[in-house]
């Protein structure tokens, strides 16, 4: 950008600045910025355990594409900020389901998709082995149901997700 | 070979160890053996050239309420022709000899009906829970089984 004189007059008189391609500052919250980062990269852990895990391949083939949100997989909790608990979740899979949870880096979400991770689902009753909820677990923030979820529904909890974290205060004073 | 007589095949060869044929209303037809007799019965089966049974199918666990049994499903890939073998164990700590020499996709089948009847196979290469976590209590598949209340800390 060329020196402009009319940039050095006081600040009481400026006139806004250019806008667009040459826009070099931007103003905004630091909260939203945050934000925005954080659900714009929303990278999912692999934890796939019945039938819901073929929907979720669906959603994150080329079709429903996911990959358009900034979500990707990945197959290492340590590189996931999300985990999308897709099946059943047995007593000796819940176990292996916190430590993955403990091993993911912090902000860390989880979306439990279809009626057996909500609530155990059609093993409800009369189940000695299965886990009625993975909710009794790990701290759960969006609940999908369907048996299993379609694609668009899972794409639906998937943004209001990204609502949630949008709501989130980074900054805010400690209580 | 027919049922029929690889029914007479055993019993010529075993006498008293083989009980009797549940032929009507059994497909496939069942042999009835004795517990004790189960390793030698299996390795005529697979050895013997006119039977030659050398695929285990399947093996379970079946509980009766008064008795325990498991049930062996024998295929024949050169002669074509299939049986089933069947034991009768008694409630209390029921046991028998382990076919996974014979067959040894029987390990598998055999830690299943361990797992979750309770019935314990001697002699077994490797004989663990396979389904279930190794600290469950219980055989969960017993019609007398009683849910726990709790595992680790979580409601059943």
């Amino acid at each position: 950008m060329s020196h402009d004189p009319a940039h050095d007059a006081p600040a009481a008189a400026a006139v806004p600045g250019p806008i667009g391609p040459e826009a070099s500052v931007l103003v905004g919250k630091a909260d939203w910025f945050l934000n925005w980062s954080r659900k714009s990269s929303l990278w999912y852990l692999l934890f796939a355990t019945a039938c819901c895990g073929i929907e979720l391949m669906q959603t994150g083939a080329s079709r429903y594409d996911l990959d358009r949100f900034g979500a990707v997989f990945r197959a290492t909790p340590r590189q996931a900020d999300l985990m999308i608990v897709a099946g059943t979740v047995t007593h000796k899979m819940a176990e292996r389901l916190k430590r993955l949870y403990d091993q993911m880096p912090e902000p860390k979400y989880v979306l439990s998709m279809g009626s057996c991770a909500n609530t155990g689902g059609p093993f409800y009753k009369d189940s000695y082995c299965v886990v009625k909820g993975v909710d009794l677990l790990i701290p759960v923030d969006v609940y999908v149901p369907g048996c299993p979820p379609r694609p668009e529904a899972l794409i639906d909890g998937f943004l209001k997700l990204q609502k949630i974290i949008m709501q989130k205060r980074n900054f805010a004073a400690k209580a | 070979m027919e049922p029929r007589d690889i029914f007479d095949a055993l019993k010529a060869r075993f006498g008293d160890a083989v009980v009797e044929l549940q032929g009507e209303g059994f497909r496939p037809p069942f042999v009835v053996v004795s517990p004790e007799s189960i390793l030698e019965v299996a390795r005529f089966l697979r050895d013997e050239p006119g039977l030659a049974f050398d695929s285990l199918m399947c093996l379970s666990g079946v509980d009766y309420k008064d008795r325990f049994a498991v049930a062996y499903h024998l295929h024949s890939l050169p002669a074509k022709h299939r049986i089933g073998i069947k034991v009768f164990l008694p409630k209390d700590a029921p046991s028998l000899p382990s076919v996974d020499a014979v067959w040894p996709a029987a390990n598998f089948m055999e830690r299943e009906a361990f797992d979750l009847f309770g019935i314990v196979f001697e002699g077994s290469k490797d004989l663990r829970r396979i389904l279930l976590p190794e600290d469950w209590e219980g055989h969960p598949l017993r019609k007398d089984y009683k849910y726990p209340d709790f595992y680790h800390g979580i409601k059943i």
